[in-house]
């Protein structure tokens, strides 16, 4: 029986931003199911990180994987800011017609 | 045996990260998310990186997760209607999706034998938090200061963004307030019995 190894979190990581990428596209008119995808994606690339810093005996890559996930918080708050504006301005969500709003 | 836990909760990351982007409603997406994180988070446990594993629980659990449902349940959205013509965009989607996996797998069939395979999540035998913590307030000093700079900007930013200004609104002046003198406040008088002001 195999060990549990590097490419087992390499191919977990390329599915999970996989399903992330498959879910933009899915949920195209849904803004704020685009945003869940978008952390999706950015938790693919924290297990890619963290899974290199651990199988090659190096600490780096899991402050990298801080770093990453301060802007994942800091982009889902602003990203939900400028959504509740939109709403409060058009009363719907809907991305298709964001294109309104520049001046 | 780590591999057959690798293998569970692996498989729990990948089906809830599926509903997420396909559940009919967004508050069961975000209780989706919510069940990924946890799940990825046991992954990180797994190998030994906990205070990653932590801080995903206390980062996106605790703080995103509880924003993405605020949201979700404060906007009067008809969902239903949002949720119209999903179906029509699913076969584009997985065609995108099967493009991008063989990608990926054409990179793993053309790139050599990667040779790490030490599994040491401490080097030099201290914790975890200790070890994150010995490189980051030496080596990544500015980096983690930015990483808190960039925090700031984003908590400012989402606070002009939705701070609304209502007219007919008592506001306090603390300015106005503190300016007040005692001429300002009253006057003396000195009137007159039984005639009045």
């Amino acid at each position: 029986m195999a060990e549990l190894g590097l490419i087992h979190f390499l191919i977990l990581s390329a599915a999970l931003f996989t399903v992330g990428v498959v879910g933009i596209f899915v949920n195209r008119k849904n803004i704020i199911v685009i945003l869940m995808a978008l952390e999706l994606i950015l938790l693919s690339v924290n297990i890619n990180l963290v899974a290199f810093s651990v199988f090659t005996g190096t600490i780096q890559g899991q402050i990298f994987a801080m770093l990453v996930l301060t802007v994942a918080a800091a982009e889902a708050a602003v990203g939900l800011a400028i959504l509740v504006v939109y709403f409060r301005n058009r009363r719907d969500i809907s991305v298709e017609n964001v294109d309104l709003m520049k001046g | 045996m780590a591999l057959i836990a690798f293998g569970l909760i692996a498989a729990i990351v990948i089906l809830s990260a599926v509903f997420v982007i396909a559940a009919r409603n967004p508050v069961h997406s975000v209780l989706w998310l919510i069940l990924t994180f946890f799940s990825a988070a046991g992954l990180f446990v797994l190998i030994g990186a906990e205070f990653l594993a932590m801080l995903l629980i206390v980062v996106y659990v605790g703080a995103v997760a509880v924003l993405f449902l605020f949201v979700v349940m404060m906007l009067d959205v008809d969902f239903v209607e949002l949720k119209e013509g999903t179906l029509r965009y699913w076969p584009f989607a997985l065609l995108v999706g099967l493009i991008f996996l063989g990608e990926l797998g054409l990179v793993w069939a053309t790139s050599g034998e990667i040779s790490a395979t030490t599994f040491d999540p401490s080097p030099g035998g201290e914790t975890n938090a200790e070890a994150i913590g010995a490189v980051m307030y030496t080596d990544y000093l500015l980096l983690f200061q930015m990483a808190g700079v960039i925090l700031l900007v984003a908590m400012i930013g989402a606070i002009v963004l939705t701070l609304r200004h209502r007219p007919n609104v008592k506001r306090q002046n603390v300015g106005e307030q503190t300016g007040r003198r005692r001429a300002d406040a009253f006057e003396m008088k000195d009137p007159t019995p039984g005639e009045g002001i």
